[in-house]
């Protein structure tokens, strides 16, 4: 079960950003059209300092601290047993590429169903920009599945 | 791209889908590369079936939850959007083809602002659903309209 002291634990913030060139990329492999995703003179003449951030790209960013393996280390979970059950976001202001973003991350709900067959935790991460203004909150509920049983063998 | 009219929309109305895939091995291996999320569930079937022991690799929820996102913004200016949620409901495999909607649950001032809240649903070709979720988007203050001549619709 859960060590239910490690709700509300704080992670390793970190700051992350990505280039024109990455979110024209992450625009083009979910195949998003808008032109605010994927034309810098169309940002700009739409009064923003430049590309716009897909919705979901946040979530990619939050994965892109120092180490991206700290919640499981921290919860002692085997990252191959985890499914993502939910994501959540709450956008406060767009985000931009090249723009420096600050990332708090922190676990949050820690619980079990299923009789603790299925076990799930809670990833939160705030988003602040470079004057500390919140740009988004993410929430992500991850599943931990029971490892798969060996051919042939008694489940450890 | 012109904006929804706030009072033309009603509870029930469906945004235009969208349908993609069927899902590739070669989208999923673009989507890892843009995303930065190299979890090899996603593109090693060895390591999918030995770790975790799912028949074959399997689609990342959040390639779904992007393209759902393109519903949205396909609707509306990207920075209108303030909430998405999205849930697995079910993993999306190779092969799948992924059917996007959004249907129109409530509309309704949020401190001034015209809201929409939307439902969100994916499901495969057997309209077996997928993701499920919902999202808020705002819509620009409704401008006055008593002393302006009776408005037209752009035809284009």
């Amino acid at each position: 079960m859960w060590d239910l002291s490690l709700q509300g634990a704080a992670l390793t913030p970190f700051s992350a950003e990505a280039g024109r060139a990455r979110l024209r990329a992450f625009a083009q492999a979910t195949g998003q059209e808008h032109p605010l995703f994927l034309d810098e003179a169309a940002a700009r003449a739409a009064g923003h300092p430049a590309l716009l951030m897909p919705p979901t790209f946040l979530f990619c960013l939050s994965m892109e601290g120092p180490n991206p393996q700290e919640i499981y280390e921290r919860l002692g979970v085997n990252y191959a047993h985890v499914l993502h059950g939910e994501q959540h976001f709450d956008y406060h202001r767009p985000a931009f590429a090249d723009q420096r973003l600050h990332f708090a991350p922190r676990i949050g709900r820690l619980y079990a169903r299923k009789g603790g067959a299925l076990r799930f935790f809670e990833w939160e991460n705030r988003v602040t920009d470079g004057d500390g203004q919140a740009v988004a909150d993410l929430r992500s509920v991850m599943v931990v599945r029971p490892p798969p049983q060996e051919h042939g063998h008694a489940a450890a | 791209m012109p904006l929804p009219d706030f009072d033309a929309i009603a509870v029930g109305d469906v945004l235009p889908p969208l349908v993609l895939g069927p899902v590739t091995r070669h989208a999923l291996g673009l989507y890892a590369d843009a995303s930065g999320d190299d979890n090899p569930l996603h593109i090693d079937p060895d390591y999918a079936r030995r770790e975790a022991g799912m028949p074959d690799a399997f689609a990342h929820g959040m390639l779904s939850a992007a393209w759902l996102a393109r519903v949205l913004t396909r609707w509306v200016d990207p920075t209108a959007i303030r909430q998405l949620n999205v849930r697995f409901v079910a993993i999306t495999h190779i092969g799948d083809e992924v059917h996007c909607r959004a249907t129109v649950a409530d509309k309704r001032l949020d401190r001034g602002t015209p809201c929409v809240y939307l439902e969100l649903r994916v499901h495969n070709q057997a309209n077996i659903p997928r993701l499920a979720g919902t999202a808020v988007v705002a819509l620009p203050a409704p401008r006055p309209t008593a002393s302006l001549p009776s408005t037209h619709k752009d035809m284009t």
